[in-house]
């Protein structure tokens, strides 16, 4: 349930992570660096819906609300109120939070395919609000960041290399909060509410309210992830941080990576994001292309092995196989 | 006799829609005692346990736990008042590995995961399952998943625990040994109540046997006196599923 890497091997793996995780800095390259700062928003994406979608099996396919409560907020505060998007991430994260409370407590009671339709309705129902809201928010033209350009305290900077450190950071708090929590009673008590509900019940865990805090959790880094979308391409519309496409796309991630794993978010992010990128490339331009390979990838990775990525790189490397299946798999 | 009422069911009834699925029962199970709560197939055992552990809400009558009336209090809050129940069809956590299935009770008193390691470790040793704990638990034989459930719900350090039809399916062995593990239960102080289709298992274990037909509480008493009562004779052979 804890460690994803044997003690022995671990030095290793963590020098290794760190030269990848650095490498694209020194490349030198915005076009390579703005796939890697893609890449990183998504791993981070994935790892925040992890804590609702994969620790606690609740399949969320409502992300994307969250996704643009957290770029809309930080960047209305900003444009209308001067309030630099670095404090404005943390307005935005309390709105998704209040949010994720009014989704969860309509819909956390529901179970399966229910639940996972309530939450697409939901980031839906905000699309089309935040659509109509013309005079507020820019209606369907959505709103512009202010150029200021170097300006790190405003949370821009001209260079890719800012953007991609910063990405990189929240990637490793995204995965300290997720270690903590697989660590955590909590996290046994989440993952007893996904494998089998009644029977935690039957022990003692309130489980609409931990599945409320997961949603929550989950909710608020969502949002952090949404202004740092914004200040990246400084622009913000309703289809592109409210659409639906975005929140089945987090939760994808996810899954090919490895449900409730540590890693598999990262993992996920890693394959998809740059075939994302070489498919769009290659199809000369043609539209659907990415999403009809999120569909093979996605039916690929689930033929094989329902428990995504990480089971199949722990099982190629040898791994034994009863290790750490715990936070594997739903099975609702 | 002076002895503490843990349990008691008070005119308890249950029904669904139009449909009397419990119609005033009552009885009481004393600390210490095993009692068994037998009847034929659909008399409403499960309904009892599910209200007495906090799954249904009685429609009338009340469940009084140590004093305390528990109905239509949730389940995690009656189970931390030191009431727990297993399941009939069995819930093991599929995914999880035994001993952190074990864990998850563990946790309602150990809040750090290596303390509740170590309570669930003891546990599953208690039931039999020592040496498995690294076991994914929807690998272990339907034995081994009887005893899982009974281990969870020991982890959480109950008073008394309810136990739904633990050795259905086991065979004349492995019943056996489930007999010697709640004897043991009892005797490190757990009382319990327990629903068994297995007569003589349940006749050779219980201090006292409550006898259900058609919601309704038809015999109580010895088990020497229960399986000679006409009633419960004829709700047996007479017509209903022999047991």
């Amino acid at each position: 349930m804890m460690a994803v890497q044997d003690s022995k091997n671990r030095p290793l793996w963590g020098a290794l992570i760190l030269v990848v995780a650095i490498a694209p800095l020194f490349s030198g390259n915005q076009y390579l660096l703005s796939i890697a700062v893609m890449t990183l928003l998504y791993a981070y994406l994935a790892l925040s819906w992890n804590v609702l979608g994969g620790i606690a099996g609740q399949l969320s396919l409502g992300h994307s609300a969250y996704f643009g409560i957290g770029a809309y907020a930080s960047t209305w505060f900003f444009i209308h109120m001067g309030i630099s998007p670095w404090i404005g991430m943390w307005i935005g994260a309390a709105l998704a939070v209040v949010a994720a409370v009014i989704v969860g407590m309509s819909s956390l009671h529901l179970r399966g395919a229910y639940y996972a339709l309530a939450t697409l309705a939901s980031a839906m129902v905000l699309k089309t609000l935040v659509e109509n809201a013309d005079d507020l928010l820019g209606g369907p033209r959505g709103m512009e960041v202010t150029l200021l350009r170097n300006a790190p305290w405003q949370f821009q900077y001209t260079s890719k290399e800012f953007y991609y450190v910063i990405a990189l950071v929240f990637v490793a708090l995204a995965v300290f909060i997720n270690w903590r929590i697989l660590r955590s009673r909590y996290g046994y008590y989440l993952a007893a509410v996904r494998n089998e509900q009644d029977a935690a019940l039957a022990l003692g865990v309130p489980t609409t309210r931990y599945k409320l805090y997961a949603a929550m959790i989950s909710a608020a880094m969502t949002a952090i992830g949404g202004t740092f979308y914004a200040q990246f391409v400084l622009f913000v519309s309703p289809d592109k941080v409210f659409g639906a496409n975005l929140g089945v796309v987090i939760a994808v991630v996810c899954i090919i990576g490895g449900r409730g794993t540590l890693w598999g978010p990262v993992l996920g992010a890693l394959l998809l994001l740059p075939s994302e990128e070489l498919a769009r490339s290659f199809s000369g331009g043609m539209l659907g292309a990415d999403m009809m390979l999120y569909g093979l990838l996605l039916m690929l990775v689930i033929w094989y092995e329902p428990r995504g990525l990480v089971t199949i790189l722990q099982r190629w490397f040898g791994r034994s196989d009863r290790q750490r299946l715990t936070k594997q798999g739903a099975t609702q | 006799m002076t002895t503490n009422t843990l349990l008691e069911f008070k005119g308890v009834g249950k029904s669904f829609g139009g449909l009397r699925a419990i119609d005033n029962v009552s009885f009481t199970v004393n600390e210490g005692e095993i009692v068994g709560l037998i009847g034929p197939n659909g008399a409403g055992k499960t309904t009892l346990f599910s209200m007495a552990s906090g799954f249904l809400e009685p429609t009338d009558g009340q469940i009084i736990f140590q004093g305390t009336r528990i109905d239509g209090l949730n389940p995690p809050r009656i189970c931390r008042a030191g009431l727990v129940r297993t399941f009939q069809i069995v819930k093991p956590f599929g995914e999880m590995t035994v001993i952190e299935n074990a864990m998850v009770g563990a946790f309602l008193h150990h809040a750090r995961p290596e303390d509740a390691r170590e309570v669930a470790a003891g546990v599953l040793r208690q039931v039999g399952l020592g040496g498995r704990e690294e076991q994914v638990a929807k690998t272990l034989t339907l034995s081994g998943r009887k005893r899982l459930e009974v281990a969870k719900a020991l982890a959480t350090h109950p008073k008394l625990l309810l136990l739904d039809e633990v050795m259905a399916g086991l065979t004349t062995v492995e019943v056996s040994e489930m007999l010697e593990l709640i004897h043991s239960l009892r005797a490190s102080g757990v009382s319990i109540l327990v629903i068994e289709h297995n007569m003589k298992a349940v006749m050779n274990l219980s201090n006292k046997i409550v006898v259900i037909q058609y919601g309704k509480k038809i015999a109580e008493g010895a088990p020497a006196e229960v399986a000679n009562d006409p009633q419960v004779i004829s709700a047996y052979l007479g017509g209903e599923h022999a047991a």
